[in-house]
């Protein structure tokens, strides 16, 4: 997993550096300032989301099942209230400031950096809702929690990557 | 191939047939079918994209010559690049790690071995996207074949103006596909070497072939990543008019250089380490000497993974990027020239004093050793920026590349061949048609690429379709195209020896050429669970130990 989260964190790496070597380059509006606000809500969301999956797989290391569950579906709900945060935030430029990805420059690099960020929490969602199912089914038991550390690593890492984005996006870029 | 000695339950008394040996295939998730699934794709790919090398070559071999449309002549060279670094080098050299690394760390197979099988089809789809272009890329347009854009696919040529039809957008998605293949395999081998090692074997002491893997491994995570980000925001560009390559808009293309240099660098040693791999394995054992340096080859090699990473931009010299980028990557490109050496003595030291048996693998690791020092001299003097200024884009710099790539890499290459020939099918190769391809090959490796540094000197740019008589190009182009035969020739006579010996071969023996390292310790070819018993070493020559056990190898080390 450390190897994985090293090839993505070289996948980030290139948007990152696109967004921030295009930034101020549009050639046309609207601007970041123009249209962007900090989404604070949903951002401690998905970062308090780490702690409780944090929560999770210690209630597993000490076989307490039911903790776990309410901790796991707990972080899920953050993920999907972040997600929901996201594509709120995307329908509200696309219909009422009319920024698309070929709008300008801004468009490309915000909805591709975003977007990359976004379909890796769709993916981290996918699968703590896979474990959730089997948990609910009681199949989730302490000798996986070595498996379930694996997976909150992986969530650990879309979290940090928020907030790299999040500095380049709303504070850098704007 | 070694599907006879495996006794498959399902199949019954029944002798299997050939749809039961087909869906073994398939459906394996062994380490070392999948080995010799990826060696066997590439060496098809390798007949192909010489094939395209070869009509590249008959084009160019006189003045003013027709022997195909300048049209068809761009997709050559785009398709002969492409088709020789992902899907011939990335394949083969993924195919011998696989193989090779469970069995020299004494596992039974790979960390993931379904992960494995993702990897093997992921690429072997790749290709086979690529070439689906020949007949997929007309699509609504009418317009548009096999890929034009040259290897790099240099923006804006690959806009949606500039390149109509699919063309480009097979090429764009069958390296993404592939990407997630070759980063899914290096995840393997990271975690295998990590993970997998027998008792007793430390990273102090482990194959140098191990070690290089390792190293490989992770470039390709750091680099082939970034192609993939680049190919993503391609298809974005083209699919859904998004501006990162659109100069109109304000986007750039020299930031599509970067992120393609940034992966296209690496590269180089992504390729070459396996095949430093190979020499460090073959050249001990055929001078009788355990490897000469080998902390110092290690920590080469580290060097070497990092250096790499800042070494990009020395493609980019003739774009104009200022002075303190171009001294930057100057000496960044110089520096990484020491490490390099540093192996080069170390094999020569291996070599010193030795008792040397001119076997075919050793051969290829001699002449590799010659040419790869060569290819380095015209890579020190390609990075001095002004020098670059010159020759930049020249044929100079093909002859370069193609000395590191066929003169070093492919060479190592068929030493691996010949030395693993053994084990993977448990018989023998024919040594004179071995040497027999070796001199042919050789022949036309010089006769090609040395002659090929003249009309660069005299400036002829690459990728010209053709040229004016009278420059003092004609012969030395002629000379080019006939040391191309030579080598169609050799490549010829050791697939026949592969075949030849595959079937009609002598049994090999476990021990061939009485090694060292652990996979020579097990049957050939090995059983599907590798060792009854997982060994234990003591030394990094742990068959020295087990032969001699009156002067064993961990008493020194």
């Amino acid at each position: 997993m450390f190897a994985l989260i090293g090839a993505e964190a070289a996948i980030f790496t290139i948007f990152v550096v696109a967004y921030l070597f295009y930034v101020g380059k549009s050639l046309s509006g609207p601007t970041p300032r123009e249209v962007l606000s900090p989404p604070i809500f949903y951002t401690v969301c998905l970062l308090s989301s780490s702690l409780t999956i944090h929560f999770a797989s210690r209630s597993l290391r000490r076989a307490n099942i039911r903790s776990f569950g309410a901790w796991w579906l707990l972080t899920i709900v953050l993920g999907a209230v972040f997600l929901y945060g996201t594509a709120s935030e995307w329908h509200r430029l696309i219909y009422k400031e009319g920024l698309t990805i070929s709008t300008n420059l801004f468009g490309t690099t915000y909805y591709s950096l975003v977007g990359l960020h976004g379909f890796h929490v769709v993916v981290g969602l996918i699968c703590l809702s896979t474990v959730m199912v089997f948990t609910v089914f009681g199949d989730v038991k302490q000798e996986h929690a070595e498996r379930i550390d694996v997976l909150s690593l992986y969530w650990h890492f879309v979290d940090a990557v928020w907030i790299v984005v999040f500095t380049v996006v709303y504070v850098v870029g704007r | 191939m070694s599907t006879e000695s495996i006794a498959w339950p399902s199949t019954g008394a029944a002798s299997p047939t050939f749809v039961d040996h087909l869906h073994e295939w398939v459906t394996t998730v062994d380490h070392k079918r999948l080995g010799i699934l990826y060696i066997i794709y590439a060496l098809v790919f390798l007949v192909i994209g010489g094939v395209e090398a070869t009509v590249m070559r008959i084009q160019l071999i006189r003045p003013h010559y027709d022997f195909v449309s300048p049209q068809v002549f761009n997709r050559m060279f785009t398709m002969h690049g492409t088709t020789m670094i992902f899907f011939v080098a990335m394949p083969v050299l993924f195919g011998f790690a696989n193989y090779l690394i469970p069995l020299m760390i004494g596992a039974r197979d790979m960390a993931f071995p379904r992960l494995n099988a993702f990897g093997f089809w992921m690429t072997a789809f790749g290709g086979l996207l690529l070439y689906f272009s020949l007949v997929g890329a007309n699509g609504l347009y009418g317009a548009g074949n096999a890929p034009d854009v040259g290897w790099f696919a240099y923006a804006p040529l690959t806009a949606r103006t500039f390149s109509v039809g699919h063309s480009t957008d097979f090429w764009t998605l069958s390296l993404l596909v592939s990407g997630f293949g070759s980063i899914s395999t290096a995840i393997n081998i990271v975690t295998t070497v990590f993970c997998m090692r027998c008792p007793g074997m430390t990273l102090s002491k482990m194959p140098l072939y191990a070690w290089l893997n390792l190293i490989m491994a992770g470039l390709v995570i750091l680099a082939v990543s970034p192609l993939t980000a680049a190919q993503i925001m391609l298809l974005l560009d083209r699919y859904l008019g998004a501006h990162f390559f659109d100069t109109q808009a304000g986007g750039s293309a020299v930031i599509w250089m970067h992120f393609f240099w940034i992966f296209g660098h690496p590269e180089v040693y992504v390729l070459v380490l396996p095949a430093f791999a190979f020499a460090s394995e073959i050249i001990p054992v055929f001078s009788r000497k355990a490897i000469f340096g080998y902390p110092v080859m290690v920590g080469a090699t580290v060097a070497i993974g990092f250096i790499s990473m800042s070494v990009w931009a020395h493609h980019m010299f003739t774009v104009g990027m200022g002075a303190n980028a171009n001294t930057f990557f100057v000496i960044s490109t110089m520096a990484i020239a020491v490490p390099t050496g540093i192996k080069i003595f170390n094999w020569l030291g291996t070599m010193w004093g030795g008792k040397i048996l001119f076997k075919t693998p050793m051969l290829f690791c001699i002449a590799f050793l010659f040419q790869f020092l060569t290819a380095g001299l015209t890579g020190v003097m390609l990075s001095a920026a002004p020098f670059d200024w010159q020759l930049g884009n020249s044929y100079f710099v093909v002859a370069h590349f193609h000395y590191v790539i066929v003169g070093g890499i492919l060479f190592c290459l068929f030493g691996a061949f010949y030395y693993w020939f053994p084990k993977m099918s448990g018989k023998m190769y024919n040594e004179a048609l071995g040497k027999l391809h070796f001199w042919l090959f050789l022949i036309g490796f010089h006769l090609t690429f040395d002659f090929m540094h003249v009309p660069g000197l005299l400036g002829m740019p690459r990728r010209i379709y053709t040229y004016e008589p009278g420059r003092g190009w004609d012969t030395w182009n002629l000379i080019v195209t006939i040391g191309v035969f030579f080598q169609a020739a050799g490549i010829l006579v050791f697939i026949g020896n592969l075949l030849w010996s595959y079937y009609r071969g002598k049994a090999a023996g476990s021990d061939p050429w009485d090694a060292w390292t652990l996979e020579w310790s097990t049957n050939s070819p090995p059983p599907a669970y590798n060792f009854a018993v997982i060994p234990t070493v003591k030394s990094r020559r742990p068959l020295w130990d087990l032969k001699h056990p009156d002067d064993p190898d961990w008493k020194y080390e």
